[in-house]
């Protein structure tokens, strides 16, 4: 279809719970993220945000970009807030003091807030079968502190606390498998989804919102600050980590997986680390040993997909 | 009047959070609190007590989890003590200055290491800079009657502040008292709905959070402080009422025979009622002592204090708490700091004892009273003591 880009953006709801004006940087992934996010989720919400980069670009005193209601205490404990706030709504319903107008409760959280610091209070609060969506917007470092690596930075990425250097190849071990770790909570929903697939995303973000207990949806956040990268091209960086395999899309429902696109044959990953500066310094023999785990996660995910639970 | 039971004063703080209606309760069990966390869950779980009871994984999500649940509205209480409320730490600032009044049981605890499960009051001193209302309780009663009179006080759109409520570990949580239980109208009477001014919600989105540069950051801090100052009335107003309802009449500072004592002990918590006798002993040979006991921490009850220190001679001030390195106990060096201004104040002795659960006898005040003599003869009194210390 001629012109898709342009009319497939008039399909998105008008609302913006993430309002213009805000600081991020140019290009920024997470914030486009967050605001179809926040298109998907509709104005019946309450946000607990965690500390970093969103928290920082919407909220500086006396001013905010949030239209919903929106609180932000501390870094790793989103996930806490939002159960207090889930078992408030709720016995307050039940108790007849508030009345039950169906609010959804969501997390946000950066990948350092996630599955760093706050993957206690994130467990606690998916074991504990809070009816809420958890978010973690995934930009592969703590940005807001200044590209310090974090459990989700890639291998082989150069963050400022694992420089590139004579000595050091950048980041020196595999990303953490996030959503494998909320899957394991055998919660009803957990997701992968990206701004640079946007409806998918979308649907994701509602399904997730939609299900009765705990959902877990994980978003590709491409920074072009942190990875250096053009902030032009935000948005292909995006639509490369899937069409590489690097970050593909597929949900987990009950248990069940399935990919949402399957992108085999994968392109060579060459062209998604060319255009950040992050990997400049690979080796091709880092590059390589890469590439080979690229394509055998790849090839497991296809296989979950394939007989459906494990 | 409702009737008079003997019970644990642990279970009678848990009855206080349920006659006071707690909408959320979300807990993580430590020793020596777990008896008021254990019955709180056995409370809702028998349909006693309507309420959610989150079983949280840290004592940093309880206290996360409670900002949840009373930004919506919720009644809020939790329950801590030690190394739990040092997990905490960085959460209270937070609740304090976002004005959530959430209502805390703290079941006052040594800190490790060396572990120690036992009471003092290292624990509760460690966050008096958090910006809450601390409140410490002598005996069962009071602990009963100052937490149902915590929700009045922190929900009041006046003060709207978290309150901790202090019971000295084991001396004061594990031991079983004759209480009197009010009846459920008149707590009902007592104490008014929560009604939240800004709860969260998607009729009126507000943002509560927001991160503060320095251009507004002090004058946020300065606004907190004329508020945690400010409500010192308040709680007085409440404590009034209390009283006129109860028939109990509870004070920030309390005085023990002080009529022209020439030297005054000053005590907080559990250890009161052993001075309490070491002074009756002590009067009965003709010694003018007497005692004074601080029941409110935060606000600092700075008037009160210097008027009940009045024309002393000796202060003798006890902490359960050492100030590492520092200038003696802190309720030692903030009385000496309240009373520096006075034109005729008391020579002013600091002894730390009682630490890790380490008891203090009715003798032992006797010999503190003994000792502060001495060290008021040489000058001693500038320093602080380490009492009772095995050598
Ligand atoms: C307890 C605590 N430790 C450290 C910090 C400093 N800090 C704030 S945000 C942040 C990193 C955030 O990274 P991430 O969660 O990935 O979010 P991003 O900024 O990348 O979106 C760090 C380290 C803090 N605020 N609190
Ligand atoms: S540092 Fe990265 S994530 Fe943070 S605002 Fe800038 S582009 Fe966005
Ligand atoms: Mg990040």
């Amino acid at each position: 279809m001629e012109n898709y880009g342009v009319y497939a953006a008039r399909l998105a709801p008008e609302i913006d719970g993430l309002a213009p004006g805000h600081r991020a940087c140019i290009g920024c992934g997470e914030a486009l993220a967050v605001r179809l996010a926040c298109k998907a989720m509709g104005e019946n919400v309450i946000v607990s945000n965690a500390t970093g980069c969103m928290e920082i670009i919407s909220s500086q005193f006396p001013t905010t970009s949030w239209d919903i209601p929106w609180i932000h205490t501390l870094f790793e404990n989103t996930a806490a807030v939002a159960s207090g706030v889930e078992s408030g709504l709720k016995i307050m319903a039940k108790k007849g003091i508030r009345p039950d107008k169906g609010t959804k409760v969501v997390a946000m959280a950066g990948d350092g807030g996630t599955s760093d610091i706050g993957l206690q209070a994130l467990s606690g609060a998916l074991e504990r079968w809070h009816d809420l969506l958890y978010i973690c917007f995934d930009n592969e470092a703590y940005m807001n502190t200044g590209i310090q690596r974090s459990s989700a930075t890639p291998m082989g990425a150069s963050t400022t606390t694992s420089p590139a250097g004579k000595q050091s190849i950048g980041q020196k071990t595999w990303k953490k498998n996030m959503p494998a770790i909320a899957v394991a909570h055998e919660i009803p929903y957990v997701a992968t989804a990206s701004p640079s697939y946007p409806f998918d995303m979308m649907e994701k973000i509602k399904k997730g919102l939609a299900v009765d207990g705990p959902a877990y949806v994980h978003v590709f956040s491409v920074c072009p600050t942190g990875w250096r990268s053009a902030p032009d091209l935000s948005v292909r960086l995006g639509r490369l980590a899937v069409q590489t395999g690097v970050f593909p899309l597929y949900e987990v429902e009950n248990g069940k997986y399935k990919l949402s696109m399957d992108m085999s044959p994968l392109r060579p990953l060459q062209d998604y680390l060319k255009l950040q500066g992050r990997f400049r310094h690979l080796s091709e023999g880092t590059i390589k040993q890469i590439q080979d785990r690229v394509i055998s996660d790849y090839e497991k995910l296809k296989q979950k997909c394939a007989c459906g639970y494990v | 009047m409702g009737k008079r039971i003997g019970i644990e004063v642990s279970l009678a703080i848990a009855e206080a959070a349920k006659m006071a209606n707690t909408d959320v309760v979300a807990a993580y069990p430590i020793t020596p609190q777990t008896h008021i966390v254990e019955h709180l869950a056995e409370l809702v779980a028998s349909g006693e007590m309507n309420a959610e009871y989150i079983p949280v994984e840290s004592e940093h999500s309880a206290m996360s989890a409670c900002l949840g649940s009373a930004v919506v509205g919720a009644r809020t209480f939790t329950a801590t003590a030690g190394q739990g409320l040092e997990l905490m730490h960085e959460v209270l600032y937070v609740a304090s200055a976002m004005r959530l009044p959430i209502i805390m049981a703290v079941a006052n605890r040594a800190l490790s290491s060396p572990l120690n499960v036992w009471g003092d009051q290292s624990d509760m001193m460690a966050v008096r800079d958090t910006g809450w209302i601390q409140i410490i309780c002598e005996n069962g009663q009071e602990a009963f009657d100052l937490t149902v009179c915590a929700f009045r006080i922190g929900e009041d759109r006046r003060v709207l502040l978290p309150v901790m409520i202090h019971a000295d570990g084991f001396y004061l949580t594990h031991v079983v008292e004759p209480i009197e239980f009010p009846k459920q109208e008149e707590v009902d009477r007592f104490l008014p709905p929560n009604q939240f001014p800004l709860p969260l919600d998607p009729d009126k989105p507000v943002t509560m959070g927001a991160f503060t540069p320095p251009v507004m950051y002090t004058e946020a801090k300065k606004a907190q402080e004329v508020n945690l100052r400010a409500s010192k009335k308040i709680i007085l107003e409440h404590w009034a009422e209390f009283g006129k309802a109860f028939g109990r009449h509870y004070h920030p500072i309390e005085q023990y025979r002080t009529e022209g004592a020439k030297t005054l002990l000053l005590t907080l918590g559990s250890f009161g009622e052993t001075a309490m006798t070491a002074v009756d002993k002590l009067r009965s040979e003709g010694k003018e002592v007497g005692l004074l006991k601080l029941r409110l921490w935060r606000p600092f009850p700075f008037e009160e204090v210097r008027q009940a220190v009045g024309n002393a001679e000796t202060l003798i001030v006890l902490d359960r708490a050492l100030s590492t390195g520092g200038p003696g106990g802190p309720v030692f060096s903030e009385i000496r700091s309240a009373l520096y201004s006075e034109k005729k104040r008391p020579r002013i002795v600091g002894f730390v004892a009682g630490l890790g659960g380490r008891d203090i006898t009715v003798a032992e005040f006797e010999k503190m009273v003994k000792r502060s003599s001495e060290l008021a003869k040489t000058g001693g009194e500038q320093e602080f003591e380490m009492f009772g210390v095995r050598e």
